[in-house]
């Protein structure tokens, strides 16, 4: 067994979640106070990854940036950037593919908190940012944990979009997932057993984790 | 001095309520808005501190023109600089009751401020507390004083005292009336507990379906001008008891039972639950100083 697809996939679960969470607390803000017509187009967007097949998110994903397309490879002639087949291809896939596991649970946090919270603040001088920093993202320390854990979990756990857009590169984008798969196909029962188990752990320890802190059976650690 | 015209359009439980008020309130003084729920209050006071927007209105205070929708002006409500108590009190959960004064600080504000505030409404022993361990009464002292932090000079009060029980209610009012005097507030509250408009307001607007139905002196409006009384308590009838050929009839004046003499004709229109005002004006009052 190789320690590559192990920490190629901690890696990409890693940058994924940030940008994620990076792009989703302004999403989520947006989703939950805005009055906007366009709002559930948005949010059926973001929702989409949940029912549609990774292999369908992936073929697009990688139609579009094929350098035989104009989008692509005009990313690869202005920008240098090559997204079939690399490992930033695969964040993308990943950002996009675990969007709502992040962006759901931030927006029902900040929709769940009283408005008076957001109007005292207002109230008291406070500008828009300054309040969402202060006073809501502060309130919905769970909901960001849950996000959190659940896009970096997910992340671990994708396989089709990343077999469609990343192929099986080693060091490069084979992930434990596609390792597994692969191992399996040259009947090396042992080590996809090892992949197995540690993803089944990993995810088995992420997610009690969130479960004990939410759950206020971890409070004192958590304030 | 407030000068305010608001209209708008609300859509309440009841349907569509045209919402068409127009207010003069004086540097000083302290105003309650009256009215039965669904009348208006609230948006009213919401309108005012730019929380809500108005269809058409004009507000200016002492000069600043705060709206006025026929010029495009529309000032946040953070450059309002009101103080405003919410009904739920708006605490801040994550932070303590010091931190929720704190934030309230504009950048380089004295902090001597709090240390004040919360000498007035006695917050010392609660100031490392979290708000969700305060009782109501406690939150509402903290919400009062965070509220003045900004050192504004128009207090909001949005019912601050309808969830609370008669004894804490009659504390809390001593305490808004202390600040109102201490700071010089130009103080709006909105309520519909007669006892508490009577002993605390100076002007009164009765709000009906969203406009002002009467004006002026609580008093004079809650007995329609036919009293002249210099003694005046805002209670509720408790009991009415029939003694030989007059009735004694029990009221409840904040926490004090008065019992009063009443004429068959007095009593005609009166029932228990009834608010009342228990009023004296010929005779003599005695005063007698309290040993402290």
């Amino acid at each position: 067994m190789a320690w590559g697809p192990i920490i190629l996939t901690a890696k990409l679960a890693l940058v994924t979640t940030i940008i994620l969470l990076v792009i989703s607390v302004p999403l989520a803000y947006w989703l939950a106070y805005s009055k906007s017509r366009i709002k559930p187009v948005v949010e059926t967007l973001v929702s989409m990854p949940l029912v549609l097949p990774p292999t369908v998110l992936g073929f697009y994903l990688l139609i579009a940036f094929s350098p035989g397309n104009a989008l692509g490879s005009w990313l690869q002639d202005w920008l240098g950037i090559r997204l079939i087949f690399s490992f930033s291809g695969l964040v993308l896939g990943s950002v996009i593919y675990s969007l709502p596991f992040m962006v759901n649970p931030i927006q029902s946090g900040l929709a769940s908190l009283p408005t008076s919270l957001t109007e005292a603040s207002y109230i008291l001088g406070k500008s828009k940012i300054k309040t969402l920093f202060s006073v809501l993202l502060p309130n919905i320390k769970p909901s960001l944990l849950t996000g959190i854990v659940l896009a970096f979990a997910h992340t671990v756990g994708e396989f089709g979009v990343v077999l469609m857009i990343g192929g099986n590169i080693p060091e490069k984008t084979k992930v434990v997932s596609i390792a597994i798969y692969d191992e399996v196909e040259a009947l090396n029962y042992d080590n996809a057993n090892t992949y197995s188990l540690i993803l089944f752990i990993t995810t088995f320890l992420v997610l009690l984790s969130v479960y004990l802190i939410n759950g206020g059976h971890l409070k004192r650690f958590w304030k | 001095m407030i000068e305010a015209y608001v209209h708008k359009k609300l859509h309440t439980a009841n349907g569509e309520m045209l919402l068409d008020i127009q207010l003069r309130i004086e540097k000083g003084q302290f105003v309650t808005l009256y009215g039965s729920s669904g009348a208006g209050k609230t948006s009213t006071l919401r309108i005012l501190a730019g929380l809500l927007s108005a269809d058409k209105g004009k507000i200016v205070l002492n000069g600043n023109t705060w709206l006025d929708t026929d010029n495009k002006i529309d000032i946040t409500p953070q450059k309002r600089r009101i103080g405003y108590v919410f009904q739920d009190y708006a605490l801040f959960p994550n932070m303590t009751v010091r931190k929720n004064l704190e934030y309230a600080l504009e950048k380089g504000q004295d902090k001597n401020i709090i240390k004040e505030l919360v000498d007035i409404v006695e917050l010392e022993d609660l100031q490392d507390r979290n708000p969700e361990t305060l009782s109501g009464g406690q939150k509402q002292r903290v919400a009062l004083a965070r509220a003045l932090v900004r050192t504004p000079e128009v207090l909001l009060l949005d019912e601050p005292l309808s969830a609370l029980d008669q004894k804490m209610r009659s504390k809390l009012q001593d305490y808004i009336l202390k600040l109102h005097k201490q700071y010089n507030l130009t103080t709006i509250l909105v309520s519909h507990d007669v006892g508490e408009i009577v002993k605390m307001s100076d002007k009164i607007y009765c709000l009906e379906d969203g406009i002002i139905s009467r004006e002026g002196n609580p008093i004079t409006i809650f007995t329609n001008d036919r009293l002249s009384g210099k003694f005046q308590f805002a209670g509720e009838v408790i009991a009415i008891v029939q003694e030989e050929v007059i009735y004694i009839v029990t009221v409840l004046v904040g926490n004090n039972v008065v019992k009063v003499i009443a004429q068959e004709s007095e009593i005609e229109n009166l029932a228990i639950g009834d608010k009342v005002i228990v009023a004296s004006k010929a005779f003599n009052p005695v005063l007698v100083k309290v040993e402290e």
